[in-house]
């Protein structure tokens, strides 16, 4: 995907009104947007968190440990594709391939948390519609997810243009666009966290 | 002032648009009344309130649209131009200008905004007492698909299709859905309330004028919506007085209707036409008893269907869609997908003889 | 597959099938957004007719209940999402690169997506007629009528998932032409120097991309309510049905927005031109416009004062409407303000433009009444509500689309609209339009709700209802008056020079229809109305016509399949959800299809080599 937007712009050495890359311009826009759509999701959940008569509440099930796991690993992921950047500018193939791996498991490393999150939780008696905190909680959670692989699968093919040596430092933006969504991703999990998680601790 | 009077009679169109509009203006007036489901034409102390709001927003709206409206067509018929005429002055904006068309027309939204928001705080609060002095009568109201039910706590009586108020006293709905979401609305009396199945809503009026007044659903709610109708009857104290004891008379009878202790002697059975009879049967036996209750009483639990309390005396029937005659009823008893598709009641099969049966027997249930 | 150089130049060369599905040309885009959306506006008026038919009098009887509802549950999902939106996408598609200066917009191929992603889902919402199964739970969809309890059949299941694919359309063309306008403006071209329509551009994908994603969300909600029987909006399971109230409308009023900045935006463009004088207030117009959007996302409960919110909440979205009329009030008076002093030239375009005035104050004068929180409680949900919206949406948006189809045309195709039948189209679509509308006022406050399917006799709803069905005729004889004369302008139609109306904006400087690559030199812009200032620097009225260059070191995207396959594959994604699921297997073997076939289109497309099939010249 990293290379689609670059030859749809019809004008990429042309100049720009303002001094952004048309691409990144387009990464902004679409995570503003992304934002309501999390908004949306989010406050869904605050609303439904307390609407289970039937099945297991939110106290009942979260095991706050192992998602801080991910959660630290996952912030440990935005460091480290700034670094996987910072190799691609400066064309040093060796840091931004050790880099970019590194947020790649990371990445994996966090949804097959969510996966076995997931799995726990079904078999503590919460499925998908057993009751509407958990129909909100795994919809959140899901898109969220879905995002997080999305944007493993975008970082996986700039690893893989990387590897072939498809990554000179000129197209360094490839990597910085997916890295700006990959930001983005890490930064709702850090909403998400304390509102879903946290929150349930409290009496 | 030449030009624009020349190019009035050299093009008719624009005095044509005039004319339509003032065609349209005055359409109001040509309908061909009576009006009775009119917003214009309140008859309670609500409505009342809502009426004189919308009214200055009227005055002011029609003030607003003859000068703006005006100053767009001076300006079409002024400044006409043609083709090959020198250039005009390009001016560009007025600052000043600008700031004199903000402020005015929030000057003339503050004169609407203001009586909004006192009438929005006065229609806001069901009244602790009504203006005769009793504590407001409380109605509950539950929207169904595609009909009306009304309870009175007070009088621990149950009716449908027909909601009976007093005049003078202040009515206390409070409102809620077995189903989909509904909009009460009675034009005269007050403007909608929603209904909900997971909320109570919460509306009131105080009726001053005796009648039957027609109201709707107003929102939404799946096939028949635009059969869910239902008539306000607003009669004086007494007369109301005596509509309650008259449906709390059903208490002698069962759920069903049929009479406490079942009538044995011969005198009074031969005092009932046989038809009746047939029609009381029949009205046991053909499962019309499953859904329907006659007695107004609170009803036994699992009645789906309207209370047919007083039926008989009901204006209106099939949601105030159907005038309350024999033939009527007789049709909507015999076929009621053809008069109301989609309707959930549920009819086997009977003769006509069967059903001018149960018409006869309804009949009697005043 | 090389594309022949000098199309554009030599008109008797007809472009190809396989051209235009995959064109990556945001003209020939725009064209087919025009076409096929104005196919779905004759759709919708159809449905309108024979909803006009059935009310002409009390009992109607022509439709059954179940079909009316279908009918104006379609005839208002497709005027604003398949009508009005893609007609505004028209002339953001083939107008917005051209009044910025830009060869193309900045996606091309998404661009072209976003057409085929529009088109498709608005063929498959239709499609559900086949089945007889269209959606009837009206376009705003309340819980819990749309659930699957109350709602068990498909339609309302091509009504969740066609909006879920239009949603995407948008939210694609959102992001490239908020990109094409802040980035690909011609060298000089500021901000405040952009012509208005830009700007109404600008504004109105800002509303896009902010309110979408509210109700994409929405109706995945009440997907999975539908499909995987979860109670988001049902109460049986705990949910509210309010909240689906709250997220509709936190779209649904931006979206009223969508819908009439653009018209705002057209009419702002045109009434200077006729005028011969430069738009009055130019930065009142820029402020109140971001105002009024602004605002739009902090009103949306005025669609709900008779859910009895409770006087605070009353008071509160009351007087923030009311506040919207002023932002509005400016941009009228300034629009009168452009005429004042000007020399009117009365052609077709700017006899719209002033209509789109004159019906539009109506619309904003009884939506002032609307803001009146306990006085709208008689108004909502009756007739005098569907009068006002259609005099904001016919009025307004309609009026101002065919102003600038009748402005726009000679650009687009190189022919004239006839004048003279532009003029009967007018008068008649005027006296139409307020024959149909303006007797609904009455009978909404002598009490006739809307959306039902027949009135009883005695109400006094009969006069006012058949001159609304009258006037719904006479409209859509004037709809006939402007096929007529777009079939006239096709086949003799005058040829259209550069500039046949005396243009301010950067369209009217290359010819007409341009040629592909729009600007043979990217032009430098001084001024606001850069092309006026242009004519004033060399003392002319008119400059003389550019002449066809044959593009020689312009590279061009090539075209592409890609956005047309990736578009399938979301539809047949979405299609999936069609069958009901359990949460074991949420998604059916059509789902993964879809998927896969998306996937592999993004990927074939992202690494399609930049110059595959490219233009070159």
């Amino acid at each position: 995907m990293s290379s689609t937007l670059a030859h749809d712009d019809a004008h990429a050495a042309h100049h720009t009104s303002l001094p952004v890359d048309n691409r990144k311009l387009a990464i902004w826009t679409f995570i503003g947007s992304e934002c309501l759509f999390f908004a949306t999701l989010i406050s869904t959940y605050l609303i439904y968190k307390d609407t289970h008569a039937k099945g297991p509440g939110p106290k009942d099930i979260f095991e706050v440990p192992l998602v801080t796991a991910g959660t630290a690993v996952l912030l440990f992921s935005s460091f480290f594709v700034v670094m996987a950047l910072n190799g691609a500018q400066e064309g040093n193939r060796k840091k931004l391939l050790g880099w970019l791996g590194a947020t790649i498991m990371c990445g994996l490393f966090f949804l097959g948390m969510q996966v076995y999150e997931f799995n726990h939780f079904y078999h503590l008696g919460l499925g998908y519609t057993t009751n509407l905190f958990g129909t909100s909680f795994y919809t959140l959670t899901g898109f969220h997810g879905t995002h997080v692989a999305i944007g493993t699968l975008w970082l996986m093919t700039v690893f893989k243009d990387a590897l072939k040596g498809r990554m000179p430092p000129a197209k360094a933006l490839n990597l910085e666009l997916a890295a700006l969504y990959w930001h983005f991703v890490d930064v709702v999990w850090i909403i998400i966290f304390p509102v879903v998680y946290l929150m349930s601790l409290r009496s | 002032m030449i030009r624009p009077l020349r190019n009035l009679t050299r093009r008719p169109y624009p005095l044509l648009l005039l004319g339509a509009f003032c065609v349209l203006a005055i359409s109001g007036c040509i309908g061909d009344g009576p009006y009775p489901q009119s917003t214009l034409d309140p008859k309670g102390d609500y409505a009342e309130m809502v009426d004189r709001l919308f009214r200055i927003t009227v005055y002011l709206a029609t003030g607003v649209f003859i000068l703006v409206e005006g100053a767009l067509l001076w300006a079409i018929f002024r400044f006409r131009g043609k083709p090959d005429d020198p250039e005009v002055a390009q001016v560009h904006g007025s600052t000043t200008v600008e700031i004199i068309w903000t402020v005015i027309p929030a000057l003339v939204l503050a004169l609407v905004a203001v009586p909004t928001v006192k009438t929005i705080l006065e229609t806001g609060k069901v009244p602790a007492t009504s203006p005769d002095g009793q504590a407001p009568l409380k109605v509950e109201v539950i929207g169904h698909q595609w009909w009306w039910e009304f309870r009175y706590p007070e009088y621990g009586i149950t009716t449908a299709g027909e909601m009976h108020v007093p005049m003078g006293r202040t009515v206390d709905l409070r409102m809620k859905t077995v189903d989909v979401v509904h909009s009460f609305w009675v034009p005269q009396f007050a403007g909608k309330r929603d209904v909900f199945p997971n909320r109570e809503t919460r509306l009131w009026f105080t009726a001053n004028a005796t009648g039957a007044f027609p109201g709707a659903c107003a929102e939404f709610c799946g096939l028949q919506h635009g059969r869910m109708d239902f008539y306000t009857v607003v009669a004086s104290p007494e007369d109301f007085t005596a509509w309650v004891a008259t449906r709390q008379a059903d208490s002698t009878l069962n759920p069903s209707g049929l009479p406490m202790t079942p009538v044995t002697d011969s005198a009074t059975l031969a005092m009932i036409p046989a038809q009746v009879a047939e029609g009381e049967k029949l009205f046991l036996t053909k499962g019309c008893i499953g859904c329907h209750s006659l007695s107004a009483m609170t009803p036994m639990k699992g009645m789906t269907g309207p209370n047919l309390s007083g039926i008989g005396a009901r204006r209106m029937i099939a949601s105030g869609w159907l005038e309350n005659t024999d033939e009527n009823l007789h049709r909507w008893i015999k076929t009621p997908q053809l008069v109301k598709q989609g309707v959930l009641m549920v009819v086997p099969e009977m003769t006509d003889a069967e059903v001018d049966a149960l018409v006869a027997y309804l009949r009697t249930k005043q | 597959m090389t594309t022949t150089t000098l199309d554009q130049a030599h008109p008797a060369k007809r472009s190809t099938l396989v051209e235009w599905l995959t064109t990556v040309d945001h003209k020939k885009i725009g064209i087919l957004y025009g076409a096929s959306a104005f196919i779905f506006f004759l759709l919708g008026g159809i449905e309108a007719l024979i909803i006009r038919t059935q009310l002409m009098g009390p009992n109607g009887t022509l439709v059954s209940p179940e079909f009316y509802n279908q009918l104006f549950t379609m005839h208002g999902t497709t005027m604003i999402f398949l009508g009005v939106m893609p007609l505004s996408a028209m002339f953001f598609n083939f107008f917005i690169p051209l009044l910025i200066g830009a060869r193309d917009v900045a996606f091309p191929r998404l661009n072209a997506m976003s057409l085929w992603v529009f088109l498709l889902g608005g063929l498959f919402m239709n499609a559900s007629f086949l089945l007889n199964a269209a959606p009837n739970g009206g376009w705003f969809g309340y819980a819990p009528l749309s659930s699957r309890q109350y709602s068990p059949g498909l339609n309302m299941d091509f009504w969740v998932i066609g909006l879920q694919i239009l949603g995407i359309a948008s939210l694609a063309a959102g992001v490239n032409f908020f990109t094409t306008i802040l980035n690909m403006r011609a060298r000089g071209m500021t901000l405040m120097r952009m012509p208005m329509f830009v700007w109404s551009t600008l504004i109105t994908q800002v509303l896009v991309l902010l309110s979408f994603p509210i109700i994409t969300v929405a109706l995945i909600m009440l997907m999975v309510d539908r499909t995987f029987g979860a109670s988001f909006f049902s109460v049986g399971g705990g949910g509210d049905p309010l909240l689906w109230q709250h997220l509709f409308w936190l779209f649904g009023h931006p979206e009223v927005y969508i819908l009439i900045l653009p018209a705002f935006g057209i009419v702002s463009e045109i009434l200077p031109v006729f005028s011969r004088k430069p738009l009055f207030g130019y930065s009142a117009m820029v402020f109140s416009m971001a105002f009024i959007a602004f605002l739009g996302f902090g009103v949306w409960s005025h669609h709900m004062f008779a859910t009895g919110m409770g006087p605070l909440a009353d008071t509160f979205f009351s007087l923030a409407t009311m506040l919207i009329a002023v932002p509005t009030g400016v941009k009228i008076f300034n629009w009168i303000g452009t005429t004042w002093g000007g020399s009117l030239q009365l052609r077709t375009p700017m006899l719209f433009a002033l209509g789109f005035i004159a019906m539009f104050i109506i619309g904003g004068l009884s939506g002032v009444m609307h803001s009146v929180a306990p006085a709208d409680l008689q108004q909502t949900d009756t007739y005098f509500v569907v009068a006002h919206f259609h005099y904001v949406l016919f009025g307004g948006s309609i009026f101002a689309l065919t102003a600038g189809a009748y402005y726009w045309w000679p650009k687009m195709f190189g022919t004239m609209l006839s004048e003279s039948i532009g003029k009967v189209h007018f008068w008649l679509m005027l006296a139409g339009f307020n024959l149909t509308f303006f007797p609904m006022h009455f009978a909404g406050l002598l009490g006739m709700p809307r959306r039902i399917y027949a009135y009883p006799a005695g109400l006094g709803f009969e006069v006012y209802n058949m001159m609304a069905t009258a006037g719904a005729f006479l409209l859509a004889i004037s709809i006939l008056v402007f096929m007529y004369n777009m079939w006239v302008s096709a086949r003799r139609g005058e040829p259209a020079p550069a500039d046949p109306w005396g243009g301010a904006t950067l369209e009217w400087s290359i010819p007409s229809p341009p040629q592909e690559w729009n600007f043979t030199d990217e032009p430098i812009v001084t001024d606001r109305d850069d092309l006026w200032a242009q004519k004033r620097a060399a003392g002319v009225r008119t400059l003389p016509e550019p002449a066809l260059s044959d593009g020689k070191g312009i590279h061009l995207p090539g075209p592409s399949w890609w956005p047309l396959i990736v578009a399938i594959g979301i539809l047949i994604f979405f299609i999936g959800f069609m069958v009901p699921h359990t949460y074991a297997f949420p998604f059916g073997p059509i789902t993964i299809a879809g998927f896969l076939l998306t996937t592999v289109g993004i990927f074939k497309w992202a690494y399609e080599p930049p110059d595959a099939n490219a233009t070159h010249h």
